[in-house]
């Protein structure tokens, strides 16, 4: 293996780079997960090796006739509980904000999905949805850099789910609901949305594009489209 | 408690004649021969389930390259032995679909249930022997229906096994047809096997347990299958009305899950999964079960905390009926419901977290005999603590944002499926084998099978959470079809090495069952030295389970080391001396 993927393969290790506000926030979570999980999995691990190693049957050793001790069981569930509703009370906020209300949109969009491709719906130059100057683009979803951005997800066929790993999103597209999701992303660049929810035999290879462009070149690109749409 | 009912009429060493071979043999009502029919229908199945990972895992590392030796498969199932995206679809719903209904269930509930049940109460044999050998052949009638849909135009099933509808609900959607009907008919067909399998185990543990056996004397297997039963019994049902909708709706033009009619697609999602989540406690209490009754048995201590194991048991079962929306988070329900799955799933934790504590309790200062059984069952307990703690990411459901649907989940259920399931059932086999076939399982074959399969197990499944932490999707067939993937392929490649592996150390496995049944080492009444009933009797016990009277219990099942003992264990049935004395 070449030096380059082989350190390319080691930055894989890790969480791709977050590029929405909110991914610091996830991945935030993930890390104290990591780190509680990875501690207890050392101290009960080690514990058992120790253990095993310890009291392995020896000629002339006995075992101790040990039935339970109430005291300890009341220690490490309450501990225990204490430790995972800690965590699901922290995370709630987190969820809130993202699911659940989120800050006000700047851009609007429809997305909707369909076997085996997203449909882009942009505002025309009315900036409204719904009218008839708007502008529907397969699989290119371009939005500007730095604002709030809220679309209304739904889907034609069977059940997809749009992700974006770098923005930590996804959201199942569902058929006969429309569902808000918001994101603002914050570098710009390309960025792959593959569908993560099983859609067929085209469900492998289901990706689109998003653009993360700055204000004029979104505003570069969307005028160009609308006057090859006409 | 119930002595007189635990008399079967006719059964036991009543000087009656054995019955032919047909009766003995194919429609045996004897539990443990049903117990043994589950036992080889699952690795029959268990072959053709992980035969299919192994197609799997060649197509993610070298996607859309022919299979070695598979260019025989005709058009259009593979093209020259290349599995096109279809075919790899069934190929998971069907993996996962064989693994969970068809070799997990009917291994530790059909089988071991079956088994032990009768034995380790101390009773003659079920209470409803008929509905017993119902239940199995019901079982595989299921099984035959669901390889039937190998052979039908469309192929078999490519839905997932949780079939979301609308993608199961119109065939056009998949282009399977037939072969999804009969997915739905296998399933509703293997409920009604389940349910009689689940009503006489709970009437044969409340009615038929021997004199002394109180509830709290029963081993914490027959606790966990009790349990098991309970949750299939309520389960079950919830999965085959949401068959039999998906059924009309495929087949009767209804709209139960199709939005263009009225129906709603989550129905299905919040129907499975109120079914699904319990299965999931299905599949791993009796696991746990057989762990503590190993883990007791080789540490010779008695098991820590055994109310507390029973009453965690308890606690999951209860708990498992309010935690079904964690795998609808992002569904597209609700998300202030999500909030409160959250929490009821963190909090389902503790309990699994409680046994987990109480099983080192019981290796703490115990005389660790380190036979093969344990090997497997201590390794059950290494490989349930890591996926139970990667439970807690997607518990939390910001995280799950983003690993929902991708490789960390892959990892998570298989850790606690292989890693934990399956490395139970490798325990519970040796440790029972010579009471099922009267012959010791070879020790190093065992051992040998043993640590090929928990290093290739780990090599196989821990990398999978690297690449779920890098956003790689479950269900796709071709990785290099998106950039971002394209940087982890050399981990596809070496999980598929290790798959390989561990596919192939199976055969260890299976060469031992067949070698230890016509040549192992003759096993005595009890090889082990363990306290339970089951080891009171011949190996393989009578038909009627002990000739004479029944066992009569005096303490519980985990008396080892007990100072009023002479040597290191107290059967179920010894009286002790001391405490006699004392009582007297």
């Amino acid at each position: 293996m070449e030096i380059a993927s082989l350190s390319e393969l080691i930055r894989r290790f890790w969480l791709p780079q977050g590029i929405s506000t909110y991914s610091p926030r996830i991945d935030f979570l993930f890390t104290l997960i990591l780190c509680i999980t990875a501690l207890v999995w050392v101290l009960v691990t080690v514990t058992m090796i120790v253990f095993m190693i310890r009291y392995r049957a020896r000629p002339g050793r006995t075992a101790a006739y040990i039935e339970g001790n109430p005291r300890l069981e009341v220690l490490w569930t309450s501990i225990t509980a204490v430790i995972l509703i800690a965590l699901a009370l922290l995370s709630r906020s987190t969820w809130a904000d993202i699911k659940e209300q989120g800050p006000p949109g700047e851009v609007f969009y429809k997305v909707t999905a369909k076997q085996f491709n997203w449909e882009i719906t942009y505002p025309g130059p009315d900036g409204k949805l719904g009218t008839s100057d708007d502008v529907t683009v397969e699989n290119e979803f371009h939005v500007p850099v730095n604002k709030v951005v809220r679309f209304e997800l739904t889907s034609k066929d069977v059940i997809h789910s749009f992700f974006v790993p770098w923005l930590r999103l996804k959201q199942d597209a569902v058929p006969g609901r429309h569902i808000h999701v918001w994101f603002e992303a914050t570098k710009e660049g390309e960025y792959e949305i593959p569908c993560a929810e099983l859609c067929g035999f085209g469900h492998s290879g289901m990706d689109g594009t998003l653009y993360v462009q700055s204000e004029a070149d979104y505003q570069r690109w969307l005028k160009k489209k609308y006057a090859e749409s006409r | 408690m119930s002595t007189a009912r635990a008399e079967v009429p006719g059964a036991g060493s009543t000087g009656r004649p054995q019955p032919g071979f047909v009766r003995r043999c194919i429609f045996s009502t004897d539990h443990k021969t049903i117990g043994k029919q589950f036992l080889f229908m699952a690795l029959f199945m268990m072959a053709i389930g992980g035969a299919m990972a192994m197609l799997m895992r060649w197509e993610l590392a070298f996607p859309e390259t022919p299979v070695p030796l598979m260019s025989w498969v005709p058009e259009p199932y593979m093209y020259g032995g290349a599995i096109p995206p279809n075919t790899y679809n069934s190929m998971f719903t069907m993996h996962a679909t064989i693994m969970i209904f068809f070799v997990i269930m009917p291994i530790l509930v059909g089988c071991f249930g079956n088994f032990l049940i009768p034995l380790m109460i101390g009773a003659r044999d079920m209470a409803f022997p008929v509905l017993n050998m119902l239940s199995f052949w019901v079982g595989a009638i299921a099984a035959v229906i669901l390889l039937a849909s190998f052979f039908v135009t469309g192929g078999p099933a490519a839905a997932g096994w949780t079939s979301y509808a609308p993608l199961s609900a119109v065939p056009i959607y998949t282009g399977v047809d037939w072969g999804q009907n009969l997915w739905c008919i296998s399933l509703i067909v293997l409920g009604i096997s389940s349910l009689m399998g689940s009503i006489n185990y709970i009437t044969t543990i409340i009615n038929m347990r021997t004199r002394g056996m109180t509830f709290f004397r029963l081993p914490l297997i027959i606790w966990a299958l009790f349990i098991t039963a309970i949750l299939l019994l309520f389960a079950l049902p919830v999965l085959s009305t949401a068959l039999v909708l998906l059924l009309f709706d495929r087949l009767a033009g209804t709209h139960f899950f199709l939005p263009q009619g009225g129906g709603e697609p989550l129905l299905w999602q919040h129907l499975f999964w109120f079914f699904g989540h319990p299965e999931v406690y299905i599949m791993i209490l009796p696991a746990m079960g057989i762990a503590s009754e190993v883990i007791s048995t080789f540490s010779r201590k008695p098991i820590f905390g055994y109310h507390a194991m029973a009453y965690a048991m308890g606690a999951i079962a209860f708990l498992s009926w309010i935690v079904w929306g964690h795998h609808m988070f992002q569904s597209g329900m609700n998300p202030a419901l999500g909030s409160g799955f959250m929490i009821t799933t963190m909090i389902i934790g503790v309990p699994s977290a409680i046994k987990v504590f109480n099983w080192l309790g019981t290796i703490y200062k115990g005389n660790i005999h380190y036979t093969a059984a344990m090997m497997n069952a201590l390794a059950f307990v290494a490989m349930f603590i890591i996926g139970g703690l990667s439970g807690i990411f997607m518990a939390c459901t910001p995280v799950d944002m983003y690993i929902h649907d991708t490789y960390f989940i892959v990892a998570h259920i298989h850790y606690v499926l292989f890693g934990g399931s399956l490395f139970a059932f490798f325990a519970g086999l040796i440790y029972w084998f010579p009471k099922m076939f009267g012959r010791m399982m070879n020790e190093t074959l065992a051992k040998v099978h043993f640590w090929i399969t928990l290093v290739a197990f780990n090599c196989t499944f821990f990398p999978m959470h690297i690449l779920g932490m890098n956003g790689h999707m479950r269900r796709i067939y071709n990785p290099l079809q998106y950039d971002f993937l394209k940087p982890l392929q050399p981990i596809n490649i070496f999980i598929s090495i290790s798959a390989f592996v561990l596919g192939a150390a199976q055969f260890i496995l299976l060469a031992n069952i067949i070698w230890s049944m016509a040549k192992g080492k003759r096993a005595g009444a009890n090889p082990w030295r363990a306290n339970s009933l089951e080891w009171t009797t011949s190996s393989p016990p009578v038909h009627g389970n002990w000739d004479g009277p029944l066992p009569v219990v005096h303490h519980g099942p985990y008396e080892y080391s007990s100072p009023f003992g002479e040597e290191d264990y107290l059967p179920q049935n010894v009286e002790t001396p001391a405490k006699a004395a004392v009582a007297g």
